[in-house]
């Protein structure tokens, strides 16, 4: 079994799975029973100012959208932060971070944006000894029309203010947790580390209607017959949280800087992937509220197996490799030529890759007597629709073309070197630094 | 006196009332909500489906199931019933594994098709349990169509014709309409009734008269249907069965398997059914395994299949014979009968052993005796009362193209009729295209 220990700002933990800021969290009797179930680290639900707690719907929160067997894919909610009081959960953590010195927890907070509320709630949770905290500048809903959460998360110049006061108040390390309800993610990014933030996190849910109830003609989780926007999360968000990570991982202003990331982590896969591509661990929130801290085995065995398979002996061996190949399209190799080809052995003649080639995209693909599907090398331009829309996995695969052969669909050699969009003659910035 | 299964002879009662009621539930137990849309999302919508080429009828399947994906049961019956009205009772009965399921690509990928027959159930079953009826009636043409013999083929025809505008007389030998659906099909394929509910369902329609107790050939006659119809539709089946031609038939004991069904099929009270301790059933199709397992199933302690082929030769499906040794039921191989044994009743059976020799049976001379109360014959149906005049092939009414006879304005389809396999669903699709085929020629001028 490999070990999965990780140091992440200096903060040690078991295991890279946290438990994202959400209900998981929210109490002492679920962080206690979530390390008891082998959870790394816990970010505690997010805490506000002293004084009348939030108080939250009392009809539903969730909506939800399914895939096959009503398999959960997005979750979205209309939750506030904590609405127990601020000193009740201080005395929790301090209690359940005694009890567990060697797992991580993070106290999560978001208070107005005036330097007194965060002067007045940083000593207190520094009496705590918890590892450090996180700043909510992320929560879409409910919080930001009261001037907090995404609110803040939206105008960098805010971030870098309130980061700074909190480096100047508490003395462990502080993550900013960012909003992707923004256009360009590296600004946000660039103002947390601006202010001297540790790390970031992300991401936090997005801006979503689930669902419409088409009898009550409200969005849903309907409430006496309204509805308000949510937080989206989920497997179904992880390809957004991916892209965003990878932009601040390759981003020349902050490669290089802590990332805690989060969005639809379900499986070791969906972990691996986020840490390949830039963060130092992972935080779960959805896959806990649909299974149960229990998922966080299978999360810990796949990786584990997965890094003994590789021969990575510990988490810094992969952190961050799979940066430095992601790139901008026009870096892109256009000489790379490549074609579908169907295994006929493993076909089973259903004729999806047929439907989508003919009716939607290069009519690459034939469909032949007795239902022989085979692709036509003059027509595929290797789009890879087919391989997506195949039931069966691995047969249908993109083969490169060897340099020196001839395209059928261009008539032309194909190159071994390498050729991209910027020095490409139909690109007319290319010609221009030609003449 | 022994009880139950060893009491010997032909006699009611062998088994207790929730075992007969346990015995003869659902073979296929129908889909909750949660399994259908679970099943539905199994089907891969493929392109020119092969299970739709599979499907006599020509349902679209992929579209029916897509429809019971997202929500639409009842517009999924609609999907299916407009090419073949009787999907309820096919949903049932369909043998899918030689059919639609048997070119599912699911099936060829991993050996597990989609479950077509009970995913076109759950949408049948959910638009009729509205009690409404989903078409109408085009205007009137003014025309008459007499079809005879109101079986799956008839039922069809009939629909399709009373639903593009014209009047159609329905003439049924027997007490009620249904054909084989009512008396024929193995009870545990149409629980609770349904041939029956089908019928008053589909006849919602409107513009079909039930006329029952009226046979052609006594009473009714082609010519004068002719005279008084502008078009004449022959579904009468296969009411004939062939003889087993063997010593000892007339013993009592033996019947007709197709009796014996009907029988089954009519009681409201199973368990006052008489079957006998020690059954054997001569043959190897469907009616032989329909009539073997419902034995079975009635309590009978030993039943056996006697077939004078080999098993890759019998018409049964292998579904339909695991279905039989499931049930208990032993199935004997190359053995055809030779004599009925007994005196005044049956006592048993002599069996000799065959060969098969460039695709003719041959007796080996050896010889096996079994013991049997009670014998039934299962060796084939065959057409009875095909009207003068009208030509034959093969012993069926001659058909070409949908269903047109050798005579002007006779059209004929279902078992009785030349072409196809001898299925229900086979019979919907060519009383349909019949009806398709009459409406063309009612409405040229
Ligand atoms: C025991 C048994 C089990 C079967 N199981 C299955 C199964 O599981 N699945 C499947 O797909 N198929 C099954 N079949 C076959 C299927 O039942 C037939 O293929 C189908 O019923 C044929 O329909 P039809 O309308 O042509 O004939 P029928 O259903 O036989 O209907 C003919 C109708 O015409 C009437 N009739 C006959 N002569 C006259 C006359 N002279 N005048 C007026 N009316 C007349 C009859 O009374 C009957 O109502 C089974 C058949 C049998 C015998
Ligand atoms: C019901 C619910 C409540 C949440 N509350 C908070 C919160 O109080 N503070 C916070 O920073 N994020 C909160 N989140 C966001 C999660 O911490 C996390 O960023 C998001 O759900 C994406 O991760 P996931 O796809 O694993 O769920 C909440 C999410 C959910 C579903
Ligand atoms: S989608 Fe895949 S399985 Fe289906 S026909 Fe194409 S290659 Fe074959
Ligand atoms: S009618 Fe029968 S063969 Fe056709 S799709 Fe339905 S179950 Fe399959
Ligand atoms: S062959 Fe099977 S998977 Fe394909 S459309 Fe038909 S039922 Fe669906």
């Amino acid at each position: 079994m490999a070990d999965l220990t990780t140091d992440f700002l200096g903060i040690k933990s078991p295991n890279p799975f946290w438990l994202a800021s959400a209900p998981p969290t929210d109490k002492e009797y679920n962080v206690r029973r979530a390390y008891e179930a082998g959870w790394g680290g816990v970010v505690w639900k997010t805490l506000g100012s002293e004084g009348p707690p939030v108080v939250n719907v009392n009809g539903p929160r969730y909506g939800a959208i399914y895939g096959a067997d009503r398999r959960l894919l997005g979750l979205n909610n209309i939750e506030l932060i904590t609405d127990r009081p601020l000193q009740t959960n201080l005395e929790e953590i301090t209690r359940v971070k005694k009890d567990y010195p060697d797992r991580a927890l993070i106290v999560s907070l978001m208070v107005p944006c005036d330097e007194e509320s965060w002067k007045a709630i940083l000593p207190l949770v520094e009496e705590t000894g918890a590892d450090g905290i996180e700043l909510n500048f992320g929560c879409p809903h409910g919080m930001a029309e009261r001037g907090m959460g995404s609110a803040v998360g939206q105008v960098p110049e805010y971030i870098q203010m309130v980061t700074q006061w909190c480096k100047q108040y508490y003395s462990k390390p502080v993550i900013v947790k960012l909003t992707p309800n923004i256009s360009d993610i590296r600004n946000p990014a660039r103002a947390a580390f601006a202010g001297n933030a540790d790390a970031v996190s992300l991401i936090n849910t997005i801006n979503s209607i689930i669902s419409v109830d088409l009898d009550q003609m409200a969005p849903q989780p309907t409430l006496d017959g309204k509805g308000t926007h949510g937080g989206y999360c989920g497997p179904a968000v992880k390809p957004i949280a991916l892209n965003m990570v990878a932009e601040i991982a390759r981003d020349p202003e902050t490669t290089g800087k802590p990332i805690s990331a989060i969005g639809g982590v379900t499986t070791w896969r969906d972990a691996a992937e986020f840490m390949v591509m830039g963060a130092g661990n992972v935080q779960v929130c959805t896959a806990a509220m649909t299974y149960g801290f229990r998922v966080v085995e299978e999360m810990k065995a796949g990786l584990s197996q997965w890094m003994d398979e590789k021969g990575y002996t510990s988490t810094a061996d992969f952190i961050g490799q799979a940066v430095p190949n992601v790139t901008d399209w026009k870096y892109l190799n256009l000489n790379y030529v490549s074609k579908a080809k169907i295994d006929q052995d493993a076909c089973i003649k259903c004729g999806r890759c047929y439907a989508a080639c003919e009716d939607t995209s290069h009519q690459a693909i034939w469909m032949k007597e007795d239902r022989v599907f085979e692709v036509n090398d003059a027509e595929c331009v290797a789009c890879n629709l087919c391989v997506e829309v195949c039931p069966v996995e691995n047969c249908i695969s993109m083969e490169a073309v060897t340099p020196g052969e001839v395209d059928p669909r261009t008539g032309k050699v194909v190159q071994g070197d390498y050729a991209n969009w910027t020095t490409h003659p139909n690109n007319p910035s290319a010609v221009q630094a030609a003449e | 006196m022994a009880q139950g299964h060893q009491a010997s002879g032909i006699v009611a009662g062998r088994l207790s009332e929730d075992e007969i009621a346990s015995n003869f539930s659902d073979l296929h137990s129908a889909y909750a909500p949660h399994e259908a849309a679970v099943a539905a999302d199994r089907c891969y919508f493929c392109y020119d489906a092969p299970c739709v080429t599979a499907c006599p009828t020509d349902i679209d399947i992929p579209l029916f199931i897509r429809q019971i994906q997202v929500g639409q049961p009842e517009g999924a019956a609609q999907t299916i019933l407009s090419q073949n009205i009787l999907g309820g009772m096919c949903a049932r009965v369909c043998p899918t594994e030689t059919l639609c399921e048997e070119a599912c690509v699911r099936e060829a990928a991993e050996g597990k098709p989609v479950e077509i027959g009970r995913l076109q159930r759950y949408a049948t079953d959910t638009l009729m349990a509205r009690g409404t009826h989903p078409f109408t009636r085009a205007d009137a043409t003014g025309k008459r169509v007499a079809v005879v013999g109101a079986g799956p083929a008839g039922l069809s025809c009939a629909h399709r014709l009373a639903m593009l505008g014209h009047d159609v007389s329905l003439f049924e030998t027997k007490g009620k309409p249904g054909g084989l659906n009512e008396f024929g099909i193995a009870a545990y394929k149409s629980t609770d009734d349904f041939a029956a509910r089908e019928v008053d369902w589909l006849l919602k329609i409107g513009g079909i008269t039930v006329e029952t107790g009226k046979a052609l050939g006594s009473g009714l006659s082609l010519d004068a249907l002719k005279a008084d119809y502008d078009a004449v539709f022959l579904s009468i089946g296969l009411a004939g069965v062939n003889a087993l031609r063997a010593a000892g038939e007339d013993l009592s004991g033996v019947r007709d398997a197709v009796d014996f069904i009907e029988d089954l099929r009519q009681s409201d009270d199973l368990g006052s059914l008489p079957v006998g301790r020690n059954v054997v059933v001569i043959g190897g199709g469907m009616t032989a395994v329909d009539a073997a397992v419902q034995a079975s199933l009635l309590g009978a302690q030993n039943v056996t299949i006697a077939y004078r082929r080999g098993r890759d030769a019998m018409p049964a499906s292998p579904f339909e014979q695991d279905l039989a040794a499931a049930k208990g039921v032993k199935l004997m191989f190359n053995v055809m009968p030779v004599a009925i044994l007994g005196d005044g009743a049956v006592t048993g059976i002599e069996l000799e052993y065959t060969n098969v020799e460039d695709g003719r049976v041959k007796g080996t001379g050896e010889t096996v005796t079994l013991v049997a109360d009670q014998v039934f014959k299962a060796i084939g149906q065959t057409l009875d009362g095909a009207p003068d005049g009208v030509a034959l092939e093969g012993g069926k009414i001659a058909v070409s193209g949908p269903g047109r006879t050798s005579v002007a304005d006779v059209w004929a389809g279902g078992d009785c009729a030349s072409g196809g396999e001898d299925l229900t669903v086979t019979a919907v699709a060519e009383g349909r295209d019949a009806a398709m085929d009459i409406h063309a020629k009612l409405t040229s001028c």
